[in-house]
């Protein structure tokens, strides 16, 4: 995984901060496609409900996860002051639906500390540690599971 | 890749073309042509085979390669004159040469045992064995004694002039005139001249041109054939006159001339003669395999830089109608200039699009070929005597298409030699010749291909199939059915005519799967017969898989794209016509027959199921397995042909759903799988208990 690379462990990585569902999160630059405004997604049929559906991402079918809705939050009602980030996962691409991206953070591996226990169960599937930083806590996603999990299962 | 692996890569691929000449070259000798064009050209396949292979160390490939190649000499050199069961022998061997190749690429070549029985029949054909493993060390010269047209016996010593120019193109594909002069003296005394006289000033020189000639005169006692060999792969790029210093017999014209005049006429008439061979192809139709040697030039492109090619025009296509729909509906420009430079973009972005697909096509040459062997092995299997014949193998579809149709023919064909033709006594008995014919043809027809396969047999027995199919449980023992329902009762699930498994094509798949593979292509089959005559079976299959034709409908708002290929028709839609069979389970009346509907907003989950269906408009489909039913959906909105994007690259596989596409306005839209719709719910409902009405 990206996330686990050598450069990491020993060097400072980027991270992309951004706010959903009224909480902040960030993840590794390394895996960050692109980040765009937000365009109507057309529906998956039987699709779980934090499945926003697909765009056209220049001619790529990319399903867009509502990150809110993944980990239990509430729902958003996505307008065109939404933000998606294109993430890579594995050979996968796909986009995270959140309220707004707030500003890139350099950090050393040593400054991510472990997900507090009271952390749910939803919770801990995604967010690989969390960050204290002037007052904010910020939650460092792992986008492995962000996906459904038959897409796993195909992948391997 | 280590750059001996690469090169071993590109000689396996080479092989698999040397091979298709090889079997393009026996097909056309066995038609009957036997110019020394076509022979030269099967020799020259089964030498560079040799060749290559000597590199690699294929020894097993090698020593076949070199009978194969001793027996075709005899036939270059005037001394076997193949009959037609020495051409049956040659094809064999092909077969096998072919097997032997891929057996060498995949590693090792476990069994060469049956290479073995026809190396020995190739002995026996060319009259003693032993000629193999003689000349290991020039795998690429074949220094045999071989008796030529010429009077005197091999034994005596010949005398050839040689007039050798070498074309640009000789260099350019790094040949070399010092090794080939080399190769030469290896034959007897050798003696050169070289002719300077067309070196020009240093101020016009071109370094990467060629302006020498040498005049040869070399003393051997090998055979004028063992000297044009020699030139065998400089072929076409030089200019090469081999005349014989003393033998008048074979050359009479040149008897009052001194060698120089014969030279200065040779390069008189050389323009003239480069002039009709380019003329050829369109000239006329029996110097056609004389027109191969002139090849288009070709490049090896990877596939995947193709298809990326292809998704960029696709992009391309959909950006250009997302423009032109944006600049259109925007309501302050509506200038002219701006619309036909729209217009002008539009009809770029089809042009570039349609030659970006025909990147892809190829001609079902190749996979007509693999046919012949099918047909050729069945044949020896089942004891019958069959001719393929073939048309339309310039026809070009898509690679991928091509490729998947390989195992539905092979399976088609095994059953027309198998099933459909009768044995030579039977026929004989029947007043039709004792051999059966096969035909496999090719057609592009509005916008799809069309094969076909036809074999002049006994034709469907339908009441057997009818018999069979009662047995099996498929049709009720009193049905009535019309004989092309008798005929697609071949296609049902479960169902094999063959009255006890076969080797040939009993092997449990049956027609259902031809079926089942051709319609994943996008394409329908069908088939007709006539009793004693023959039957054919016709495929209509999409020129790409990377569009696809179909209608555009809407449920609850969200666009649906429904493949053409399994529309039957759209059905007015009357509230009359429908029965609630309670349970959100509804049946459509069409003409008499009643077919399941199927909501597809409810079974799609994209609303809750109704109670009633008063709205909307119903479309007859037909399943892969030939079951109808009737989708129910909000509205047509159009008719057009959409990309095909696959939904499993970033997401997963959706039950329902074939693929996603993108629109003209830019959104995505999902292309309903209408097998899986009506699919799990319908299954056990059998077409033939319902006599269906034909679709008009």
């Amino acid at each position: 995984m990206i996330e686990k690379s050598a450069r990491e462990l020993t060097r400072e990585a980027e991270f992309v901060a951004f706010r959903a569902g009224g909480l902040e999160f960030c993840i590794n630059i390394m895996s960050v496609r692109e980040i765009r405004g937000w365009t109507p997604a057309t529906a998956i049929p039987r699709a779980p409900s934090y499945i926003r559906g697909v765009i056209n991402l220049r001619g790529v079918v990319l399903p867009i996860v509502d990150l809110g809705v993944r980990l239990g939050l509430p729902g958003t009602e996505p307008t065109a002051r939404h933000v998606i980030i294109v993430a890579q996962v594995g050979e996968r691409a796909a986009g995270l639906l959140v309220d707004s991206v707030s500003d890139i953070l350099s950090l050393e591996d040593t400054s991510i500390q472990p997900t507090p226990d009271v952390a749910s169960q939803l919770a801990r599937m995604f967010v690989r540690g969390v960050i204290a930083m002037d007052g904010r806590m910020i939650s460092v996603i792992t986008m492995d599971n962000v996906l459904p999990a038959g897409m796993e299962l195909d992948a391997a | 890749m280590d750059p001996m692996a690469e090169i071993r890569l590109t000689f396996f691929q080479e092989c698999e073309e040397q091979l298709t000449a090889l079997e393009n070259g026996l097909l056309a000798m066995q038609e009957g042509e036997s110019d020394s064009e076509t022979v030269n050209a099967v020799f020259r396949a089964v030498h560079s085979i040799k060749g290559g292979a000597g590199a690699f160390k294929l020894d097993a490939l090698v020593s076949f390669a070199h009978v194969f190649e001793t027996a075709l000499d005899k036939v270059r050199s005037g001394q076997l004159v193949p009959e037609a069961e020495a051409m049956k022998l040659f094809l064999r061997a092909a077969d096998a040469l072919a097997d032997l190749v891929s057996a060498s690429r995949d590693g090792a070549v476990a069994d060469t045992a049956p290479y073995a029985g026809i190396e020995e029949e190739f002995n026996a054909l060319i009259g003693g064995g032993g000629a193999a493993a003689e000349d290991d060390e020039f795998a690429g010269l074949d220094f045999q004694p071989i008796v030529t047209a010429f009077a005197e016996p091999a034994t005596a010593r010949n005398s050839y002039h040689i007039r050798f120019r070498p074309l640009r193109d000789l260099y350019a594909k790094a040949n070399e005139p010092l090794a080939l002069f080399r190769e030469l003296g290896r034959l007897g005394t050798l003696e050169a001249q070289c002719d300077i006289k067309n070196l020009p000033f240093l101020d016009t020189f071109e370094p990467e041109d060629s302006y020498l000639s040498w005049q040869l005169t070399l003393d051997t006692e090998n055979p004028i054939a063992a000297v044009k060999e020699i030139f065998d792969f400089v072929e076409g790029d030089c200019d090469l006159v081999i005349a014989p210093a003393s033998t008048e017999a074979s050359a009479p014209p040149l008897q009052e001339m001194d060698i120089t005049a014969i030279l200065r006429k040779v390069r008189e008439e050389a323009p003239a003669i480069a002039a009709v061979t380019a003329a050829a192809p369109a000239a006329d139709a029996d110097s056609a395999p004389r027109a191969k040697a002139v090849v288009q030039p070709t490049i090896r492109v990877d596939l995947d830089r193709v298809d990326r090619l292809i998704n960029l025009v696709g992009e391309l296509v959909i950006n250009q109608a997302m423009l032109t729909q944006r600049v259109l509906h925007s309501s302050h420009v509506r200038d002219r200039e701006v619309t036909s430079s729209l217009e002008e973009l539009e009809r770029l972005t089809r042009e570039i699009q349609e030659s970006v697909m025909a990147i892809r096509a190829q001609p079902v040459r190749p996979l007509f070929q693999r046919m012949s062997r099918i047909v050729r092995e069945v044949a020896d299997a089942t004891a019958k005597d069959v001719r393929l014949r073939t048309e339309g193998e310039a026809t070009e579809v898509d690679k991928t298409v091509v490729e998947l149709l390989a195992d539905p023919l092979t399976h088609m064909i095994r059953n027309a030699v198998d099933h459909g033709l009768e044995s030579p006594e039977q026929r004989s008995a029947l007043g039709k010749p004792p051999e059966g014919t096969v035909r496999l043809a090719a057609a592009h027809r509005s916008g799809r291909v069309i094969i076909e396969v036809s074999d002049d047999g006994q034709g469907i027995n339908r009441p057997k199939v009818l018999q069979k199919a009662i047995a099996n449980g498929l049709v009720p023992p009193d049905a009535q059915l019309s004989d092309s329902e008798i005929d697609n009762l071949l296609f049902l699930p479960g169902f094999s005519t063959a009255s006890s498994v076969s080797n040939i094509s009993g092997r449990g798949v049956g027609m259902d799967v031809v079926k089942r593979s051709i319609q994943a292509l996008g394409g329908r089959i069908s088939i007709s017969s006539a009793p004693g005559q023959g039957s054919t079976f016709t495929l209509s299959l999409p020129l790409t898989l990377a569009v696809l034709d179909g209608i555009v409908v809407t449920v609850d708002e969200q666009v649906f794209v429904i493949p053409l290929t399994a529309i039957v028709e759209t059905v007015k839609h009357e509230p009359s016509r429908i029965h609630h069979l309670g349970d959100h389970s509804f049946v459509l009346r069409v003409r008499d027959v009643l077919v399941p509907l199927v909501d597809v907003g409810a079974e799609l989950g994209v609303r809750a199921p109704a109670s009633d269906l008063r709205s909307g408009v119903a479309i007859l489909i037909e399943t892969a397995n030939g079951t109808r039913s009737a989708l129910l959906v909000d509205n047509i909105q159009d008719q057009r042909q959409v990309v095909i994007k696959s939904l499993e690259t970033n997401y997963m596989r959706v039950d329902g759903i074939a693929a996603a596409t993108i629109l003209g306005d830019g959104r995505v839209a999902m292309i309903l799988d209408v097998d899986a719709l009506v699919g799990p719910r319908h299954h056990e409902w059998n077409p033939a208990e319902i006599p269906l009405a034909k679709a008009s």
